[in-house]
């Protein structure tokens, strides 16, 4: 199946554009702004490691070699489409719109941490791995039934694909031909289990094959092969035409999560052999050098720019207020019910009412 | 008997990881199964070590499936193999609940006895490690609730060794309920040989005389602070169970203990409606309702989902609240 799966490819890893792909239809802002984006995403991911061993933070889930597959992805959706992220996703989930406060938050362990800002349609990160798919073909189908032109995206790891939710989500979209594009981040492990433990197959996109859905394979580090990929996989879903099953090949430089000892199952010289080789911002440094197109004044002032933006985030995250007990009971209702009502006093006056 | 017994200071987690081993060595059909308990040596460190001791036909990285973990640890289990099967946390067992409950705890009957599924699911368990939303579930309920499966919880290094490896010899479902927060909470002295503990036995630790509070779990912890304070406190004292196994009961010690303090009072994490603690005031009404001296009193967790971490404090039974209680129970 790798051969009828072959990894597209726009950028190569020289930087150099694949003269079949298609690059006069993106301007060369545009890829300055996938630049920034992605820029973005790894000094927010490199902070929140930084803040975890400081103790400002609980367990964090980095990203970071993943951003490309994130950012290109959340560019391709527009406004009014809906995203179902995973915990990892947060480079996509910032790219779509979420507050950079909020993401902080949520690695505090507060519950404000899953909620975007008021009109933008992200799930709160999906915990139970593959759990979302099944949401995202829901989400997808209102819209169709509503006759809307808006979309969902769901992203999952290649560990998900081994989840009965994953099968399941990938056939109703077949069944109900909604407007759903499954987009896969295969970054080669799931914590410790390599893909070729998770599965028998060479691909993920294959898969999709069983469903008779659209499918295909990319090189999840070009932010060029993702955008376009999950562009056309979008527009197509607008129109009416089915959901689209996308693998995206990439990986994580890191552990799992910084409760995570990647030593004990990989040589994490390949990660620092990638850093030279197949990462995504240096792709596109190589693309706009080659282009002559990169300017060190420039990128010095978007770090600059990004940096300030996060110290900020940073500081909002600090002086949020401590949270109040009352979100314990908080929703879990519309109204509480008697059993809560006296859980609620009875708390109280154990702990006196906070605000 | 007179040989002398080697013992070694372990922390609770080690001493699953030493009642596995022993239970490998001994039957080449027991095999560990689950996501990560191979090659990383399991998220916890449980597994620590096996696979490179009995290799992967026996400790297997399975697929992330956690309904394909325990579907097929029955069909091995039918057709011979011994599966522990780990989720990798509780509250990730629910895509499972399917082959638990309609196959694993119902095979035996369903077959009349030919076909059976002595299976070990082993769980981490409960908040209170600061672990992601959803990590911390304590849903013992669920699973006490439906006939055909044991469910055990140990609170320390002895009590888990020794009652993992009668789990692994019993020919029945057991669920086995790992409190992350015992795992490295204590060590304890524990015999390096194999030696078991009788599922359904409860043990008493503390003896007292006015109230029996019974718990599990990490529960132990809160509730033993709780005692030592109140006891410096005022004059009361108080008998401490923890029940260890969940289903099936400990009827005869939590009946002998309510009989000779008068008070009874079951702390739990698990949220209180539905919870386990109902079962433990129904041991306490049809075997002993009329030594009661005041009615039992429970703390337990809200009626809500387990909160994000930055709240879990305010959820998890307090020894306050604790305190509270034994002293409404003493003074009713
Ligand atoms: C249902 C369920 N089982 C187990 C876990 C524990 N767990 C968290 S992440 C993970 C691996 C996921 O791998 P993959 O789908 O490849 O995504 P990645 O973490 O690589 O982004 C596991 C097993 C979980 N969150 N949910
Ligand atoms: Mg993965």
């Amino acid at each position: 199946m790798l051969d009828k799966f072959p990894m597209q490819q726009i950028l190569n890893e020289e930087g150099k554009v694949n003269p079949d792909a298609g690059i006069d239809k993106i301007s060369i802002e545009q890829i300055k702004h996938f630049y920034y984006l992605m820029l973005r995403a790894r000094l927010l991911d490199k902070k929140s490691v930084k803040l975890q061993r400081q103790g400002r933070i609980g367990t964090y889930v980095q990203y970071e070699g993943q951003e490309a597959a994130q950012v290109g992805s959340a560019a391709a959706l527009e406004k009014g489409d809906w995203m179902f992220p995973t915990y990892r996703d947060h480079a996509a989930t910032l790219t779509f719109g979420h507050s950079m406060r909020n993401l902080l938050l949520n690695w505090r362990g507060r519950i404000e941490g899953g909620l975007p800002p008021e009109g933008i349609n992200i799930f709160p990160p999906a915990i139970p791995i593959a759990s979302q798919l099944p949401h995202a073909a829901g989400a997808a189908w209102a819209e169709k039934k509503r006759g809307s032109d808006r979309v969902s995206l769901v992203y999952f790891g290649d560990g998900a694909t081994s989840e009965g939710d994953f099968h399941e989500g990938l056939n109703f979209a077949s069944v109900f031909q909604v407007p759903a594009v499954f987009f896969n981040q295969n970054n080669g492990f799931a914590i410790s289990v390599p893909m070729e433990k998770q599965m028998n197959t060479k691909t993920i996109a294959q898969k999709g094959l069983g469903y008779d859905m659209e499918c295909a394979r990319v090189d999840g580090n070009d932010i060029l092969a993702v955008y376009f990929a999950v562009k056309e996989a979008v527009e197509r879903a607008r129109k009416g035409e089915g959901p689209t099953l996308l693998e995206a090949v990439t990986w994580r430089y890191g552990a799992h999560t910084t409760a995570d000892d990647p030593s004990k199952y990989r040589d994490q010289s390949e990660s620092e052999k990638r850093r030279e080789t197949t990462d995504p911002l240096l792709r596109l440094e190589r693309y706009l050098k080659n282009e002559g197109e990169w300017e060190d004044a420039w990128t010095a002032a978007l770090q600059e720019d990004i940096n300030k933006e996060i110290e900020t985030a940073l500081e909002e995250m600090e002086n949020y207020p401590e949270p109040d007990m009352s979100q314990l009971f908080d929703h879990v209702f519309d109204v509480p019910t008697w059993t809560i009502q006296e859980q609620i006093d009875e708390h109280l006056a154990v702990k006196g009412r906070k605000s | 008997m007179t040989t002398s017994v080697q013992m070694k200071k372990m922390t609770m987690i080690q001493g699953i990881n030493d009642a596995m081993r022993t239970m490998l060595a001994e039957d080449e059909n027991v095999l560990v199964m689950g996501q990560d308990v191979g090659v990383n040596g399991g998220v916890f460190r449980a597994t620590e070590g096996l696979y490179e001791e009995f290799g992967k036909e026996r400790i297997i990285d399975t697929p992330l499936a956690e309904s394909g973990i325990i579907g097929t640890s029955i069909g091995l289990a039918v057709n011979g193999f011994k599966p522990i099967a780990e989720m990798q946390f509780f509250g990730f067992i629910y895509p499972a609940f399917n082959q638990i409950m309609t196959h694993a705890t119902r095979i035996r009957q369903r077959s009349m006895g030919r076909y059976t599924a002595p299976i070990v699911i082993r769980a981490p368990y409960g908040a209170g490690v600061k672990a992601p939303e959803i990590h911390s579930d304590s849903v013992e309920a669920l699973f006490t609730h439906m006939p055909g499966i044991k469910v055990v919880v140990p609170s320390n290094a002895y009590d888990a060794k020794g009652l993992l490896i009668e789990s692994v010899n019993d020919p029945n479902p057991v669920l086995f309920l790992e409190p992350m927060r015992c795992y490295r909470s204590s060590r304890v002295e524990v015999p390096e040989e194999k030696y078991t503990i009788k599922l359904g036995k409860a043990a008493v630790r503390k003896e007292g005389e006015d109230i029996s509070v019974f718990t599990w779990g990490a529960m132990t912890i809160e509730t033993m602070k709780a005692v030592e304070q109140i006891e410096k406190e005022q004059n009361v004292s108080c008998e401490v169970i923890d029940l260890r196994t969940l289903y099936p009961m400990d009827k005869d010690t939590i009946a002998a203990s309510v009989q000779k303090t008068g008070r009874a009072l079951i702390v739990h994490e698990a949220p209180a409606t539905g919870g386990v603690s109902g079962e433990v005031m129904s041991v306490i009404n049809d075997t002993s309702f009329l030594y009661l001296r005041s009615p039992v009193e429970r703390v337990c967790g809200f009626d809500i989902p387990v909160p994000v971490y930055s709240l879990e404090n305010e959820y998890i039974p307090s020894p306050e609240k604790i305190k509270n209680a034994i002293q409404r129970s003493i003074s009713f």
